[in-house]
């Protein structure tokens, strides 16, 4: 009983962390992934190249780089952080992250990859009106994307602070310039493949720096989780202490905050669209299936090391030292990382979160620098006629210009608490995106005037309680603090509410719509959805 | 090179959706053998995909409001919520494995047998 205390009073009293070991191992990443990105790249030609990597990724290697792209520095940092405080709805949330998949893997994963080529967009367009539909699409994934993206780059700052040691804003500022650079290298050079490759990287650091920590937290508790546990109930700031254990510590107060957020959640998943892109990076449907099924082992696992680390990290460090640590919350993993290894394994967990953040900030770009030369440059300003090679020029050009947006946006919003901008995208994605999705490949009724009610109506919903809720004014915690007060609405996810009208909205609207959709277009989109009969193709070299 | 094969000329960039042309969609979509893929991977991802969505939903009411059920100890200081978040786990490796079974086994041979006859019919139009 008393060493944990031990240990965690020599966590604060001996600052262990080492920024210059900590710069030297990021460093070492981000040269690694340089040369590898620089070596993907000689292939990049066509469009299919650029966006989609040829569609030649295995199913196991995409597998890992959708585990990459999914687990942010958010899920990683921010899930132990959540335990190790508030203990068991922390393990709610990665609940929720894990199951989400399922929607994926039933119900969307193999019949986008077998009706569309590049973007969301190609899926809804497949046999409704193709500039409507396209646009409103095109402008949910680039919603979807920025918020993730600015919630990213803002804990990039925060991180940076934590990690090594940089307390100035200016500082913090050219951290996130740099951060924002090496991104725009890596979407720039090497196009879909480069990510990729980044994120199988990455993903298998951090899986297995995760690993390595759990084993060791295991391992000096005798493999006996009963008695991690009574540590992190011993050493808990939590009234009473075993709160920790059972849910109600963070979302006690108004428990359908947290029903709202586990709907978004589930159902936020299948639509995220740097997700689904993904999907096109394969050369099958069947490996479309692997790298799911791949992706939801590792995912899955990854989240049942999170709930040792969680709750290790307040039997070992204590929930005090970690709430009054720089950083906070999350420095929670970092904190355990010194306990355990000291700052070589701090150093090496720092720069894989460090990571983590550069290749999902890489990811969201890519995904949204496709959206708007696939979906509103070619077809819906061109009409389509364009050819590849222009395509990928404007792709391209995108890139810098939503590097640079992310790089401001990212120095603009440091140091507010924008955490919510994770929950919204994820709302956004389940209102906007899943029901247009679902409806398209499941119900031949569904029509233009459904898909744009539906993702217009989603989309503009979310935002709009968001902004009206306490996430944003009227409370100490929220964005523009508690002197500004004009919350409307109650909730702190708009999931409950959005969700279903995003449903309704999309049936309604296809229910009153007179024009009717082409009958042999759905019975060819059904048919090629479940066979795979004229898919895309990989691309040969 | 990329293959600009028969995707793009369907799948049209115009504001009015073409016809498709060559094979006849509507005659393979109401075929014998498609008619039963579709009812095969329906009937399965249907009930399966209600079947998580339920489970998950409990799981999480009873997260947010049987906060002294979720609480009782099952043994040690594992608690009955951890064994059902742990169980949350357990069903969605278990769905996942049992789906990739299902569709290695029923519905990839049908898919392959209908998209051989489609491509045959392609090659002779």
């Amino acid at each position: 009983m008393n060493t944990p205390l031990i240990w965690a009073a020599d966590a604060q009293e001996t600052p262990v962390n080492n920024p210059v070991l900590n710069i030297s191992i990021f460093l070492a990443f981000v040269v690694v992934t340089l040369v590898i990105v620089f070596r993907a790249s000689r292939n990049n030609k066509s469009a299919a190249d650029y966006y989609a990597a040829g569609r030649s990724f295995t199913g196991p290697q995409n597998g890992f780089a959708i585990a990459g792209d999914y687990l942010s520095a958010a899920s990683f940092l921010g899930i132990v952080g959540a335990i190790a405080v508030n203990g068991y709805d922390g393990f709610l949330y990665s609940v929720g992250f894990l199951v989400a998949w399922l929607v994926a893997l039933l119900l969307v994963a193999e019949l986008m990859r077998n009706t569309a080529k590049f973007t969301m967009a190609d899926v809804l367009a497949f046999r409704l009106k193709q500039r409507p539909v396209r646009m409103a699409a095109a402008l949910t994934t680039l919603a979807v994307c920025f918020f993730y993206l600015l919630a990213q780059m803002a804990g990039a700052g925060g991180l940076v602070s934590l990690l090594l040691g940089i307390d100035s804003k200016v500082g913090q500022s050219l951290v996130i310039a740099v951060v924002g650079v090496v991104m725009i290298i890596y979407v720039l050079v090497g196009g879909m493949k480069g990510t990729t490759w980044v994120q199988i990287i990455k993903a298998f650091l951090l899986i297995s720096g995760v690993f390595i920590m759990t084993i060791w937290v295991l391992w000096l508790n005798d493999f006996n989780f009963s008695s991690v546990l009574d540590d992190a109930v011993a050493n808990s700031i939590a009234d009473p202490p075993e709160a920790l254990l059972a849910p109600g510590l963070q979302y006690g107060a108004l428990p359908i905050d947290f029903v709202s957020l586990a709907i978004a959640l589930v159902l936020g998943t299948a639509g995220l669209p740097h997700v689904l892109m993904r999907f096109y990076t394969v050369p099958t449907a069947k490996e479309a299936r692997r790298s799911v099924v791949w992706a939801i082992w590792l995912i899955g696992i990854f989240y049942l090391f999170t709930l040792v680390l969680g709750f290790g990290a307040a039997a070992m460090v204590g929930s005090e030292t970690i709430v009054n640590a720089p950083g906070g919350v999350n420095s929670a993993a970092p904190l355990l990382a010194a306990v355990l290894g000291g700052p070589v394994l701090l150093g090496i967990i720092s720069a894989v979160a460090f990571a983590t953040i550069l290749a999902v900030v890489a990811g969201l770009t890519i995904t949204a620098a496709a959206s708007f030369a696939h979906d509103i440059y070619s077809n819906v300003i061109r009409k389509g006629v364009i050819d590849s090679k222009s395509e990928v020029k404007v792709a391209r050009r995108t890139v810098l210009v939503i590097g640079a947006v992310s790089i401001i946006g990212g120095i603009g919003v440091q140091g507010q608490n924008i955490a919510f901008l994770v929950a919204l995208a994820f709302a956004v994605a389940a209102s906007a995106n899943l029901p247009t999705i679902l409806y398209s490949l499941y119900w031949r009724r569904f029509t233009t005037r459904g898909a744009v009610w539906s993702m217009y109506g989603g989309l503009i919903s979310c935002i709009l309680l968001i902004t009206f809720s306490p996430v944003v004014s009227g409370s100490e915690t929220a964005m523009l603090g508690a002197n500004i007060d004009f919350v409307i609405f109650p909730l702190k996810n708009p999931g409950i509410v959005s969700i279903p009208l995003g449903f309704l909205l999309g049936w309604i609207g296809s229910l009153t719509d007179k024009g009717v959709e082409s009958k042999k277009l759905a019975a060819e989109m059904e048919v090629r959805s479940l066979t795979g009969h004229g898919a895309e193709a990989a691309v040969e070299h | 090179m990329t293959h600009d094969g028969p995707a793009q000329s369907s799948a049209p960039h115009e504001d009015e959706p073409q016809e498709p042309q060559g094979i006849d969609y509507v005659a393979v979509n109401e075929s014998a053998a498609f008619v039963s893929l579709k009812k095969t991977q329906r009937s399965f991802v249907f009930p399966m995909a209600a079947f998580f969505i339920i489970w998950y939903a409990a799981y999480v009411l009873l997260g947010a409001y049987a906060h002294e059920f979720m609480a009782k100890p099952v043994f040690g200081s594992v608690n009955m919520g951890i064994v059902l978040g742990l169980l949350q786990f357990v069903t969605t490796f278990a769905i996942t494995s049992i789906y990739v079974v299902f569709a290695n086994r029923r519905l990839d041979p049908a898919a392959q047998a209908i998209r051989t006859e489609l491509e045959g019919q392609e090659a002779t139009s």
